[in-house]
């Protein structure tokens, strides 16, 4: 965690120069945009939604369905964005997949379905506050996605008192 | 017993020209006397009354054509049906989220059915510091009359859900000014889900009013078209060049769509609007297409209450507060309008800070969760000068719109005013929607936090559901886009009909702002372009 978090201090300018450059690192941004979330992007989400829905995840053998609904519902939410944003996602998730960004940017030595969710965790909360403004729309982005994915899924109301819509007759 | 016709799907069984894009299979070309971009409450309004003087009518809208059957009121479903960008449209920095309509009705078909004439002094400043004749608030009353009485604006007489309860609770109990909002409602179940598409066609959306009645005048309406760019030459616009959206409805397609028309009235809405100009790159010597455009920045404040709020049943605004606007000077602080939005899943997930253990601690209480917006008045001081619409790479628009120091002090003080009308509405706890922000037990020890937030883009949410302004009217080209008349300045057969005409902001919800002056407008075009 110590070696984690000074890497990200002493190359998060790095990361971030990065990221202002507007994506110098394009490879593979252009590549299934227009379609569902490729397989980097998705392990990536994969690996973020336990994260951002701590506490609202269900505990029990359904959790795994829960997760993959939740990556899913991301997936396809990403498809009915306009290009543009779509563009920009792509290329967070390509920097975010690559090792060297990925480590700029968050930290993480380990790759993302290796990262525990303690981890993704902390790198968030990093995100969520930090001075670089684009961390920061990464993270409200992801927030966005995540959560919406998670709370318009039925699945999620009973543990939030939501009966859902009413039934028209 | 609900009434579940539908009146859209009767229309299209009848014989409506509808044509949804995605299933041409050449490069049409279509004509009529008057191509209107936009089927939100400007473009609507103008086709209704247009067609009525009878004129062949075309209508150019992006969106699909949904209606009453289609509307389950599922958050799911809905933002990414009837939304611009799926309800996830940003300003360029990302800070401001804004919800806009994209689909047949536009914002009418999903906004929250608030009614609001264009408040006094709002127009008095139009006219004394902008110089615009003609739009005050006696040249507007027939106007505001006509829409009322059309779209069936009238005070709610229903008690109001629990959630606009407590603004009038907390109100009442610090003396405070509010009052009841009118709703363009007939038949409402107060079911709450206007935002989603009303589901009985109670609410009096374009969507069953004057698009319907345009349609049934013989207008044309193509779906799933965006509106391209203008062709024009010398002081003249000779045709709109239009795109079929591909199967998915987001990104253009291969099929392109000619329209010629006499004259072209812009309807897309502030941001779209002006984007639709500056493709067309129509002369703007003075460079004002899609400056000034304007958000009505808004801020949010949660309250967790003893009992149940249940934020998502019942009309979702019903209640105002204007004791932060009325008396404002706008040479001073900015002033702010205080209101109660819909609580439903999603919207209340992203709207929360925070991810884990505490946000889905604060969704837990949903039910119980009681919540206020504070919507700022931008425009009308020299630091609130609005953001501007660029064009993306591949012709979209951005707004940039930076959030100043001069705003910031207004969230910092609506902050302060929503958790003081929380916590005399009886809330046990307040959590001002910040990064930073807790939830907080007791009004002192808020306000302390409050004064301490280190406010900013991305650490403060900022949402926007008003999108006004970036081709204002005004008798003058330097500052202008439109003539008071509604005519682009430096086009003879180019007109704009819809929010972006607002020099300002309105401060307050502003579709009856956007009926009244495009009926004015087009009343008088009617008679001047009769056949």
């Amino acid at each position: 965690m110590n070696r984690g978090r000074r890497a990200f201090i002493v190359t998060g300018a790095l990361g971030a120069a990065a990221l202002a450059a507007g994506g110098w690192l394009r490879f593979g941004a252009s590549a299934r945009v227009d379609a569902l979330l490729g397989d980097d992007a998705r392990g990536i989400v994969r690996a973020m939604v336990p994260a951002f829905l701590a506490g609202a995840l269900p505990d029990d053998a359904q959790r795994t369905q829960a997760i993959r609904e939740a990556t899913d519902a991301v997936s396809v939410a990403v498809a009915g964005l306009p290009r543009e944003a779509q563009r920009e996602l792509a290329q967070l998730f390509a920097l975010l997949a690559f090792a060297p960004t990925r480590v700029a940017m968050t930290g993480l030595w380990s790759d993302w379905p290796h990262a525990t969710t303690a981890e993704v965790d902390a790198v968030l909360v990093r995100w969520q506050t930090s001075r670089l403004s684009l961390l920061r729309s990464a993270y409200d982005g992801l927030h966005q996605l995540i959560l919406a994915a998670w709370y318009g899924n039925p699945r999620a109301w009973a543990a939030i008192g939501y009966a859902g819509p009413p039934q028209l007759t | 017993m609900t009434d579940r016709r539908d009146p859209i799907r009767e229309g299209l069984a009848r014989g409506w020209r509808v044509i949804d894009a995605r299933d041409i299979d050449h490069d049409p070309t279509y004509e009529a006397d008057v191509a209107i971009v936009g089927t939100g409450a400007g473009g609507a309004t103008v086709a209704d009354i247009l067609s009525a003087a009878g004129l062949r009518i075309i209508l150019i809208e992006e969106g699909p054509l949904k209606s009453s059957s289609d509307f389950r009121m599922r958050e799911s479903e809905a933002y990414p049906d009837l939304y611009q960008a799926s309800a996830a449209r940003k300003t360029r920095d990302k800070a401001i989220n804004i919800l806009q309509g994209r689909c047949v009705g536009g914002g009418t078909t999903v906004n929250w059915t608030s009614s609001f004439r264009t408040p006094p002094r709002t127009l008095a400043h139009w006219r004394d510091a902008l110089g615009i004749e003609g739009y005050g608030t006696d040249d507007l009353a027939a106007w505001f009359a006509r829409a009322e009485a059309r779209l069936s604006i009238a005070p709610w007489t229903v008690a109001p859900n629990a959630n606009n309860a407590a603004l009038a609770r907390g109100a009442r109990a610090l003396g405070i000014a509010h009052g009841t909002i009118r709703r363009n409602v007939s038949g409402c179940l107060n079911l709450g889900y206007c935002g989603m598409g009303c589901p009985t066609n109670a609410k009096q959306s374009m969507l069953v009013t004057t698009i319907p009645a345009a349609l049934d005048q013989g207008a044309l309406l193509l779906t799933r078209t965006r509106a391209q760019r203008l062709a024009w030459s010398g002081d003249r616009a000779s045709s709109l060049e239009c795109v079929a959206l591909d199967r998915a409805g987001i990104a253009p397609g291969a099929r392109r769509i000619h329209v010629r028309a006499r004259t072209y009235v812009a309807a897309g809405g502030a941001i779209n609007t002006p984007a639709l100009l500056l493709r067309s790159g129509v002369p703007d010597p003075h460079g004002v297409v899609g400056r000034r455009t304007f958000l009505h920045p808004t801020v949010v404040s949660a309250a967790l209450m003893p009992d149940a709020v249940d934020g998502y049943a019942g009309a979702p605004q019903s209640v105002y507060s204007d004791a932060f606007l009325d008396d404002v000077p706008f040479e001073g602080p900015i002033g702010y309008k205080i209101e109660a939005p819909p609580i439903h899943p999603i919207l209340a997930a992203i709207t929360l800070p925070g991810h884990g253990e505490a946000h889905a601690r604060l969704m837990r209480e949903l039910s119980h969760m009681q919540v206020l917006i504070a919507l700022l008045r931008d425009g009308f001081h020299d630091e609130s000068p609005g953001g501007t619409v660029h064009l993306a790479v591949d012709g979209t628009p951005v707004l940039d719109y930076p959030l100043r120091e001069y705003l910031w002090d207004g969230v910092r003080r609506a902050f302060a005013s929503m958790a003081d009308i929380q916590f005399a509405a009886g809330a046990r706890a307040v959590v001002p929607v910040h990064a930073r922000g807790a939830a907080y037990v007791d009004a002192a020890r808020t306000r302390t936090a409050i004064a301490g937030f280190a406010l900013g883009p991305l650490v403060t949410p900022v949402v926007s559901a008003h999108v006004m302004g970036g081709c204002p009217l005004g008798p003058d080209a330097k500052h202008a886009a439109v003539d008071t008349g509604g005519r682009y300045h430096h086009l003879a057969n180019l007109y704009v009909a819809d929010g972006s005409l607002f020099p300002t902001s309105i401060g307050a919800n502003p579709q009856l702002s956007i009926y009244a002056i495009a009926a004015k407008l087009a009343s008088a075009w009617a008679s001047e372009w009769r056949p």
